[in-house]
């Protein structure tokens, strides 16, 4: 279907239902039991997950298929916010310029940084990366203050001067001051509330349109992974002298590559801002570039599904673990005997809680680092050969094959 | 007629003249050996051909054409292919895939943006790699990882990766080097087969005299990064230069 092999399709089709019920299948625990607080169907995280998995498969065409590891894709996160926000302030308040403009602005700023920056290769083109993402960051807070915002950031305003105030149905509805993002007059906060007995599933509209996003980012990605400059990249990966010394230039694949990469964070950062139309500095900071990076990893660098997997994991954790606290805390371990007992669990467990959720992601990666190489997926494909009684593959096995 | 014209050419590392003043010429469809003991400059003399390394002075042409200020790929496509020391294979892509790479390059030169329809869809790369892989005995293992076979079967596929290509000039460096008996002799006969059925002329660097002999037509001497001598086999082999050359230091 759609190009696509037997297993290709399946696995697009699995993503596609997972996506479309996520808000039931992230709401197992109903209202008001103790177990609520895991819930993750609410929009605003949902969002959030299909973003960063199209910013994580993305980052994936260049990290896992030419192994060349960037510390700077967070630049191209926030042009694309940048851009975004700029198309809704001066055009219309439709997504769907937006979106588009967030993608060339991010394509030409990673065409620049690319270019410059693939003339290293190893730890050198990661540094060369990083330094210009700094220098971004820096520039948005500093010289480039009138276009950014600096510090304060930016958000739509009722008084912006849009040229198309009612172009394609945008800009009835206000929430306070601020015009809220729309597709044809659907607003991407609109959303629909099913009440079954204890459960409220939330489908909320700007959740699936980025859910399209990512089924459009991932079919695109199956699509380089099977093609020919798919082979090229591998190949650029497992040996680049080989590949010079056979009469193909490595450079104009990696740029390509690196620029597919970058139009991706773009529609990311695009997306961000369509769904909350506000944009800070701290969207293009080093920690943003860091995160996609742990996201591809823990998930399982050069697989497809794996960089989708890694953004949700990191995104739930951050959420879910950040809003636990010592009452919730407390009313958990309200079983054990009161006193020292009960006081060190709470004390232990909120180490990784609350604002120090970093700690527990960073375990968490630590574990899967250690004991699945090859990434979250993996751990599906052990189980799997487990379960038809086969030895375990080598794990290197998972990072090489761009299977699943 | 001559293919390669290697003239005066000179390269200096610092203090160390590793080429001084070497003077080369590749006849068509032969089989040219290059041979010297350690630190003679064979390989130095190599890497200028590809485009490796750049020589101080002197000129490099193929086929009227200088290869100097080239790049690896634009010499690679000029038709040189280089089969290295080390097997340099594409190790965590399967033998078909390596197989098909050279074929990509030999249809679309160096870089063409081919990103949607499939690998498998390219028919014509297909059947080609194919043709070269069932011509290497390799085509019952066209689906295993490259990096998981023997350094022989390694030496077989990265040759083959070469051919595909049909340059018209084959560089190889030391090709034997570090491989059993068995594999070497196995190599010898490879070649002897390639340079039989096709229209290609290969330059061979070599430490193994029973390599060399075997399939060279004409032999450079190398020492101390200049030529020793040039001539046909028979003439080497008695040359006392030459056992000077190669025995002087070994008798102290």
């Amino acid at each position: 279907m759609f190009g696509l092999n037997g297993k290709d399709t399946l696995l697009l089709v699995a993503v596609a239902l997972l996506v479309a019920f996520a808000p039931i299948l992230m709401n197992p625990f109903p209202q008001g039991s103790a177990l609520e607080i895991f819930n993750g169907g609410y929009p605003a995280l949902m969002q959030r997950f299909v973003i960063f998995g199209i910013f994580a498969v993305g980052f994936n065409i260049l990290f896992g298929l030419t192994g060349y590891l960037s510390f700077g894709h967070a630049a191209f996160l926030g042009a694309g916010s940048y851009a975004a926000m700029w198309m809704m302030k001066l055009l219309t308040i439709n997504v769907i310029p937006a979106l588009i403009f967030s993608v060339i602005i991010a394509g030409i700023i990673s065409l620049a940084i690319g270019y410059v920056s693939l003339r290293r290769s190893g730890i050198y083109f990661s540094i060369l990366t990083l330094a210009f993402a700094q220098m971004a960051f820096q520039l948005a807070q500093s010289v480039l203050q009138p276009i950014t915002g600096g510090e304060t950031g930016l958000q739509t305003n009722l008084n912006d001067p849009r040229i198309l105030p009612q172009f394609l149905g945008g800009g009835s509805n206000v929430d306070g001051n601020i015009p809220k993002p729309s597709l044809f007059g659907l607003e991407m906060s609109s959303t629909y509330d099913l009440v079954m007995g204890p459960w409220t599933f939330v489908f909320n509209w700007g959740y699936y349109i980025s859910g399209l996003m990512l089924l459009i980012a991932l079919y695109i990605s199956i699509r380089i992974f099977r093609s020919p400059f798919g082979m090229m990249l591998r190949s650029i990966k497992s040996n680049q002298q080989r590949l010079n010394y056979t009469g193909l230039n490595s450079r104009p694949y990696m740029l390509t590559a690196f620029v597919i990469s970058g139009m991706y964070a773009g529609l990311a950062g695009g997306l961000l801002v369509a769904m909350d139309p506000q944009v800070g500095t701290e969207r293009m900071q080093w920690t943003a570039s860091g995160e996609v990076v742990l996201m591809t990893i823990l998930g399982g660098v050069g697989t497809l599904i794996g960089p989708i997997l890694g953004a949700s994991v990191i995104k739930y954790i951050e959420d879910i673990f950040s809003k636990f606290n010592d009452t919730v805390l407390n009313i958990w371990f309200d079983f054990l005997p009161d006193g020292i007992v009960q006081d060190g669990f709470v004390w232990a467990i909120s180490l990784f809680t609350g604002k120090q959720w970093h700690l527990a992601s960073g375990v968490i990666f630590m574990l899967v680092i250690i004991f699945l190489p090859g990434g979250l997926v993996s751990l599906t494909k052990s189980i799997g050969d487990r379960v038809r009684r086969k030895p375990a593959r080598d794990a290197n096995d998972a990072s090489t094959t761009p299977a699943e | 007629m001559s293919i390669l014209e290697v003239k005066g050419v000179n390269k200096r590392f610092g203090g160390l003249q590793a080429l001084g003043d070497v003077n080369l010429s590749v006849q068509e469809k032969t089989v040219h050996a290059i041979i010297g003991p350690n630190g003679a400059g064979k390989s130095t003399l190599l890497n200028c051909l590809v485009g490796k390394l750049i020589p101080d002075t002197g000129s490099v042409m193929f086929d009227g054409q200088s290869v100097l200020g080239r790049t690896p790929f634009e010499i690679n496509q000029m038709g040189i292919s280089r089969v290295f020391q080390t097997p340099e294979i594409f190790g965590d892509l399967t033998v078909m895939e390596n197989m098909m790479i050279p074929c990509f390059a030999k249809r679309d030169g160096s870089f063409e943006m081919n990103a949607w329809g499939s690998v498998g869809s390219q028919k014509d790369i297909v059947e080609h790699a194919e043709e070269v892989l069932e011509d290497m005995n390799m085509a019952d293992k066209r689906n295993m990882m490259a990096s998981s076979m023997s350094r022989g079967d390694k030496r077989r596929l990265e040759i083959g990766m070469c051919l595909a290509q049909e340059p018209r000039l084959l560089l190889l460096d030391e090709p034997t080097a570090g491989m059993a008996r068995a594999d070497t002799n196995n190599t010898i006969d490879l070649l002897k087969e390639i340079k039989d059925t096709r229209d290609i002329t290969i330059a061979i660097i070599e430490h193994d005299m029973h390599v060399v002999f075997s399939l060279a037509e004409r032999i450079t001497v190398l020492a101390q990064g200049t030529p020793l001598v040039e001539d046909v086999p028979d003439n080497i082999k008695g040359n006392p230069k030459v056992r000077e050359a190669y025995l002087g230091e070994a008798q102290v």
